[in-house]
């Protein structure tokens, strides 16, 4: 631990930090730009010049590493003269655009211009100009403004790992730009626009949209895949205006994806604000009284094996603990939330998990992919395993359809279930890797679970994981990874029937079933619910709505207090930024409504309750933000297994829920990724 | 002056074969086994006491860069990187050893390299030196033929290879680790440092880059000996030295000489003197186009050496001796220099990139006077800006011809403004 004096103040710091970091924790603050604690070190901005003794130039806090004995002054006239200056050079090619900036109100030029800068302007040449770059639908360039710290080009190449953004040119002459005019082709873009300093990189869907002083600001967490990246959600009167990300260490560090950042324009379009019942065949608007009516006079006499209810992925945990203690209500009819058919065993918290957690990926030193493609279904969480590859020191290995590009390299050992069998019986190479391994990890992807043979696999998986000892008291490797944000909640609350969705499906085209209650389930099959009287329970108009006979318009993740669990059974808490529009209302409330209607109230009355009552439903929903870890046991059935190959269930990564249907920027991103099979279409 | 027997450099001006046969006539490869078997340390130390400073500009004692080198190869090799990316403007010396004399580099580089238990040299030479390149790369061929060096670098054991890169051209890529950079196929821009390269330098490996004159030099150090090299010059600024120079000289050349000759000396006596008379004389820029020009007044009795050049708040830098007499536009000629400078400028770090290209655009009104007297200030204090805070010492080189400048010809430099302001009076 060396021991140094800054500013006067005696301090001992951690070896290996910096001279900026040693500054920082003896409460000492140094102003930098091209400097960011999840990027590496570049020390061209040089507004953190510090003075150190007996150093004969001032040096590059953020660059310096921290020595025993060191003396570091910061407040000196000389290092003032330096801040003042590297600051006049910073803004003597800056344009004077601050009030049709973006970045007003924000930037940390302006902020440190204020703080470190002269008040005058010494430059009397002309300022240069800079030719704006296309970097896609979702980041719009100003480079006049553009102070070459080089931030988006090391997260392009570090964190996102698509090696697109570089600097062309030399001195004066030097632009940050994309190879050859291509736009930038990773899922994590909308990042770059937070971490510039200024406003050269801004958010397009956003430009000239709000000013950041007229935003109300809300802690919220986002359901566009199953990480539960902690967001904030920026709103003006009613209108998400954007949306940016917390600080999580454990999920997301501070980055999201870009669906997550930009599907909320989704929000504003196709939404359901009115109930609807549909008479002679078509949808009528109606009155929350009628449409409760025609629900009523529908499950007259209905027995409860003849009702079915399906849950959406992205239900808050409060409505569907309601969907529940309404089918049970109902003489126990059956409720399912695995929408998408996986193999999923509810009765093994463990089974469902992704148990090492996903800052557990820092300690797995072997990683084997298994039926995912977590570039698409989780991009937050596949800049996490590049962040453990360029560590160092890591085997990654894939058993799937042919892989994409994951932004690091990967062993494909093979497409499907038999691949898996030949590594459990230890007839791959691999295998031993995955023994000799300290940590290994079993990423399993819906892909590999949601086919019939799905309980089998999940056996073999686990089989695997317990073969090369990745279940131990100290560490679990058997990682289940989700695309849906509700589905570890509807699990953890146990709504999963027998037979699962094809069973409702069955009984749907038989007859056997004859009411179908879709809360906000839109990845259901509709051709295949036969005649059944379906009632859904949403959003947005999307293939739910479309099939119903009924329509109870609900809420959006942003628009309701919501419990929602993440892949790894992390408790996440996610506040109200705004209201449904028109008659929508909160979810359980509609449930807790119409069981009322039904003559069966539910014995709640308020969120606290509803709350309550999920606690004793399951209580790991009591512990807010803890990651309560999952009981292992037996589950899977062995089984035969098909030879097909694990397709994840991902195909458009810009479409995957009925917001970002809805989403026009989402839309566009589809066109700019895929430009020849738009214009063929 | 210096005896004739004293010189290293005998084929300097190429009169002689500069292919094996002729570098053999004069000495080189003589005998270089019992150099080395002197053994690394012992190298190293006839270095530190022969008081060589390098030659590339910044004068660091040579012996004393070698010693920074780990003492036991590690799991990284060791690697001696040779800078010949001469591109100061004013100098040529290090072209003319590449191309009269590549043997002499050669050698010095197995010396130096087996010294610092390098396996492996690279020798960085300027894009633009495409016969130097060629001429290198024949005498390396030679000396591989020849076993001197390869597998068995002249029958001592050490395997010892020399590559041959040629630069693209930039300036820059002279600086030494944005030589490295280039080196390993990218962008060259110098890093930050520490680390420095003796710990991680090519490839992550311990390096050291040195100037083609420093490594040129140290078989004939070791040869004839710490105390002959040390006993010419002056104490602290000993041996000889190759001074290129050109400008309003009658003979522009390139010559050995002793440390700490006079300039005056050194001009008349190898030059042919001033062009019209040492009293024709305006400024003589000392040590290649980074260092602060000098006044006749001062160039009357000045040294040329580091120490008395640094005194004058100037320098010996390559040791480029650019001669200016009256008939010279001094203000013209500086802000050339500045626009040199703004176009080889890397663009990496903010003071130098912003810096070289106000300081040029200041000093282009200040040719035609069309500026106000206190932008003289302002200029001087824009150069102390960038100055010292970059990250190379490329925005030092940018500022200190104009601080010369400001600091000899600020007459001029006003009277020029106010001409230009009677001149618009007048006009109106």
């Amino acid at each position: 631990m060396p021991k140094m004096k800054i500013d006067g103040i005696d301090i001992e710091v951690p070896a290996g930090i910096s001279v900026l970091q040693a500054c920082e924790m003896a409460g000492v603050e140094i102003p930098r730009f091209c400097y960011h604690e999840r990027l590496s070190i570049a020390g061209n901005c040089r507004m953190c010049l510090v003075e150190q003794e007996k150093a004969p130039k001032p040096i590059a806090s953020c660059a310096m590493p921290v020595m025993d004995g060191m003396v570091i002054k910061t407040n000196t006239p000389a290092v003032k003269k330096a801040r003042n200056g590297v600051m006049e050079f910073l803004l003597v090619n800056h344009p004077l655009d601050c009030p049709i900036c973006d970045q007003g109100g924000e930037c940390d030029l302006q902020d440190q211009a204020m703080a470190y800068g002269y008040d005058r302007s010494r430059f009397h040449e002309n300022k240069r100009a800079v030719p704006d770059k296309d970097l896609g639908p979702l980041v719009k360039t100003s480079m006049n403004r553009c102070i070459q710290c080089t931030r988006c080009v090391r997260f392009a190449t570090e964190v996102a790992g698509v090696e697109e953004l570089g600097a062309t040119g030399r001195g004066e002459q030097m632009e940050i730009t994309t190879y050859v005019h291509k736009t930038l082709s990773s899922e994590m873009s909308g990042n770059i626009v937070d971490l510039c300093p200024v406003g050269a990189l801004t958010s397009k869907p956003y430009a000239f949209n709000a000013r950041p002083w007229e935003l109300r600001k809300t802690e919220s967490v986002d359901v566009m895949d199953a990480l539960g990246s902690n967001i904030r959600i920026d709103t003006r009167g009613a209108e998400v205006m954007r949306v940016l990300p917390r600080v999580n260490e454990d999920v997301n560090e501070e980055w999201i994806a870009d669906k997550t950042r930009h599907a909320i324009d989704g929000l504003k379009r196709q939404r359901l604000d009115r109930p609807y019942v549909r008479r002679d065949g078509k949808l009528k608007p109606a009155s929350w009284g009628e449409a409760f009516e025609a629900i009523a006079a529908r499950l007259k006499d209905v027995p409860g094996t003849k009702i079915a209810a399906v849950a959406g992925d992205q239900c808050d945990a409060e409505a569907m603990v309601a969907l529940k203690d309404l089918m049970a209500a109902l003489d126990g009819a059956r409720v399912e939330c695995r929408q998408d058919g996986a193999a999923l065993d509810a009765s093994v918290r463990g089974a469902y998990l992704f148990n090492a957690g996903i800052a557990g990926i820092d300690k797995a030193d072997v990683i084997l992919l298994l039926g995912t493609n977590p570039r698409w279904e989780a991009p937050v969480l596949n800049a996490r395993i590049r962040k453990r590859y360029l560590a160092g020191k890591v085997k990654i290995a894939l058993i799937g359809d042919t892989p994409v590009d994951l932004t690091y390299p990967v062993e494909h050992l093979g497409h499907g279930p038999s691949t898996l069998r030949d590594l459990a019986d230890g007839k791959l190479a691999f295998a031993d890797v995955l023994k000799g391994a300290k940590n290994p990890m079993i990423i399993i992807g819906q892909g590999a679970l949601r086919r019939s043979d799905g309980p089998a696999v999940l056996a073999q998986a686990r089989a695997l994981a317990e073969t090369v000892n990745a279940v131990r008291a100290d560490w679990n490797g058997f990682c289940v990874l989700h695309t849906a944000a509700a589905r570890v909640a509807g699990l953890d609350l146990g709504l999963v029937a027998d037979g699962g969705i094809d069973g409702i499906y069955a009984g749907g085209e038989k007859g056997d079933i004859e009411v179908v209650y879709l809360l906000a389930a839109d990845e259901v099959d509709t051709k295949r619910l036969g005649k059944a009287f379906v009632i859904y329970q949403g959003h947005h108009g999307d293939v739910g709505a479309h099939r119903a006979d009924v329509i109870l318009p609900g809420a959006a993740y942003t628009e309701k207090p919501g419990v929602y669990v993440n892949t790894e059974g992390r408790v996440q808490l996610a506040k109200r930024a705004g209201f449904p529009p028109g008659d929508a209302r909160e979810d359980w409330a509609i449930l807790r409504a119409l069981s009322a209607a039904l003559g069966k109230a539910l014995p709640y009355d308020t969120l606290d309750q509803v709350r309550q009552r999920l606690v004793k439903a399951n209580p790991v929903f009591g512990a807010i933000d803890q990651q309560a870890p999952g009981a292992w046991g037996a589950f899977g059935r062995s089984g035969d297994v098909a030879e097909a190959a694990f397709v994840s269930p991902i195909g458009n990564y810009f479409m995957t829920c009925p917001i970002s249907r809805a989403s026009q920027t989402m839309a566009e991103c589809m066109a700019n990724r895929q430009p020849q099979a738009v214009a063929a279409e | 002056m210096l005896n004739d027997n004293d010189r290293i450099f005998t084929n300097l001006y190429g009169f002689d074969d500069w292919g094996l046969d002729g570098a053999r006539r004069r000495g080189i490869w003589d005998n270089t086994a019992a150099l080395l078997a002197k053994g690394g340390p012992a190298i190293i130390d006839e270095m530190k006491k022969s008081g060589l400073r390098g030659r590339g500009g910044a004068g660091f004692p040579t012996g004393l860069k070698w010693s920074f080198m780990p003492k036991e190869v590690g799991d990284r090799p060791h690697y001696l990187v040779v800078n010949a990316d001469e591109s100061e403007p004013g100098t040529c010396k290090d072209r003319d050893i590449m191309r009269h004399d590549p043997h002499m580099l050669i050698e010095g580089c197995l010396v130096a390299g087996f010294a610092m238990q390098a396996h492996a040299a690279y020798i960085y030479i300027r894009g633009e030196f495409y016969d130097e390149a060629v001429k290198l790369n024949a005498a390396v061929r030679q000396a591989y033929d020849a076993g001197l060096i390869g597998k068995d670098a002249c029958g001592s054991g050490w395997a010892f290879d020399v590559y041959v890169h040629r630069g693209a051209g930039a300036y820059i890529c002279g600086e030494e680790t944005a030589l490295l950079e280039s080196l390993e196929g990218k962008k060259g821009m110098p890093r930050l440092k520490p680390p420095f390269p003796a710990g991680a330098g090519l490839y992550g490996c311990p390096s050291t880059v040195n100037n083609v004159e420093s490594i040129a030099v140290a078989p004939t150090i070791l040869r004839r000996g710490a105390a002959w090299f040390a006993g010419i010059g002056r104490p602290n600024n000993t041996g000889t030295k190759l001074f290129c120079i050109s400008g309003h000289v009658n003979k522009p050349c390139n010559v050995e000489e002793a440390m700490g000759i006079p300039l005056r000396e050194l001009i008349d006596k190898h030059a042919g003197g001033v062009r019209g008379g040492w009293d024709n004389l305006l400024a003589v820029i000392p040590g290649g186009a980074s260092v602060p020009l000098l006044p006749k007044s001062i160039c009357d009795d000045i040294l040329m050496d580091f120490d008395s050049l640094r005194n004058v708040q100037s320098g010996l830098g390559t040791a480029a001796v650019i001669v200016m007499d009256k008939s010279t536009d001094v203000i013209k000629a500086i802000a050339r220099l500045s626009y040199f400078y703004k176009h080889e400028s890397c663009g990496q770090c903010t003071p130098c990139r912003e810096g070289t290209g106000w300081m040029w655009r200041v000093m282009e009104r200040m040719v035609s006077g069309d500026a106000r007297i206190e932008e003289i200030d302002v200029l001087h204090d824009v150069t102390k800006q960038v100055e010292g805070h970059t990250i190379c010492a490329l925005g030092d080189a940018a500022a200190w011809p104009i601080q010369g400048l400001i600091r000899h010809f600020r007459p001029e430099m006003e009277r020029r403004i106010n001409e230009s302001k009677t001149r618009r009076i007048a006009a109106e």
